[in-house]
């Protein structure tokens, strides 16, 4: 019976996942077993093409393992896809941040990031960077997080500020592009600019997430097969009400699934 | 009868998109425009016309990411 362990295609004649175990480790108490994106201690019987992951805990596992493992949990199948896409994220704060952080634990192949601005205080309340990444770049900074994250990620940055002269040059190779700016004119432009020049990309926009209101509101919206919206679409940041975490993750994951789902030929929300 | 954002709305067809636009107070620089199904270029806002039928989706940004 043929089977994939750790990342491997391999053969074997062992019917159960404790046999399985028991025949590579001393001590199998100490293995975390992933069976098929399911984690389980159950003895289950193993079947042609299962998609087995055996992690010995407390051990760094070989490099040449280590994405199987991370990707281990995954639905099956789906690690194939996301490692083919490649999805621009415009704008590397609240939003772009975060979607970039997620894109990256779902293993999507190439992400390229886009932002002109340093790393401030200011930014720590919401966005994905630390005391340490203060004065960086945004994109080298969040660069150098992924890398933490997942060594296996091609992640392109460009420094530069987006605006009309450098938008169609710009996402020129990118299929999904995520819009994750602050100000209102910026996104709208870039969202019209990208419908009207690239009719077959997709394009997933936001509007509406600051304030501590109910995480409820925010939606995703399909306007066309190649643009969506997520947020509430009215909780401007304004004087008096500010960006929080909690509704700006939100948000910013509400645009990484529907990226996800895109990616898996999945077009409603 | 034309449908603005899910709502139907008995408004005058012949309307150019420009002027329902200016009356309904969107800012036309934090908005992107559909009808029935296909993008409206900004550059043209002034000469499409809103014709009986349409559904048209009007998405407003604001501010905040």
């Amino acid at each position: 019976m043929n089977i994939l362990l750790n990342g491997k295609r391999i053969s074997v004649s062992l019917t159960t996942l404790q046999k399985l175990k028991n025949s590579l480790y001393k001590d199998s108490k100490n293995i975390v077993t992933i069976i098929n994106g399911y984690q389980t201690d159950d003895d289950i019987s193993i079947k042609e093409n299962d998609e087995i992951v055996l992690i010995e805990k407390g051990k760094l596992p070989p490099y040449e393992q280590l994405e199987a493992m991370m990707c281990a949990r995954h639905t099956p199948k789906v690690h194939n896809k996301v490692k083919k896409a490649r999805v621009a994220v415009a704008g590397l704060g609240g939003l772009g941040s975060n979607i970039a952080v997620s894109l990256a634990r779902t293993g999507v192949g190439t992400l390229h990031l886009i932002d002109f601005d340093t790393v401030e205080p200011s930014n720590l309340n919401r966005q994905q960077y630390k005391i340490s990444h203060l004065g960086m770049y945004k994109t080298d900074a969040l660069k150098r997080e992924i890398n933490e994250i997942n060594p296996f990620i091609n992640v392109i940055t460009h420094c530069v500020k987006i605006d009309e002269s450098n938008i169609l040059s710009l996402f020129k190779e990118d299929d999904y592009i995520c819009e994750a700016f602050d100000n209102p004119d910026c996104k709208a432009q870039l969202v019209n600019t990208v419908l009207e020049n690239y009719p077959h990309k997709k394009i997933v926009a936001s509007s509406g997430m600051a304030g501590y209101e109910s995480g409820n509101t925010i939606l995703t919206r399909k306007i066309t097969d190649n643009f969506y919206i997520c947020g509430d679409g009215k909780t401007s940041a304004e004087i008096g009400r500010g960006l929080m975490a909690p509704r700006v993750a939100i948000c910013a994951n509400h645009q990484a699934n529907m990226i996800l789902r895109l990616i898996l030929d999945i077009n409603e929300t | 009868m034309i449908t603005v954002n899910g709502v139907k709305t008995d408004k005058s067809i012949n309307l150019l998109l420009l002027d329902y636009l200016m009356e309904q107070k969107y800012n036309i620089d934090r908005i992107a425009v559909e009808i029935n199904g296909s993008i409206i270029s900004k550059k043209n806002y002034g000469q499409t016309i809103i014709n009986d039928g349409d559904i048209i989706e009007i998405v407003s940004f604001v501010g905040g990411g």
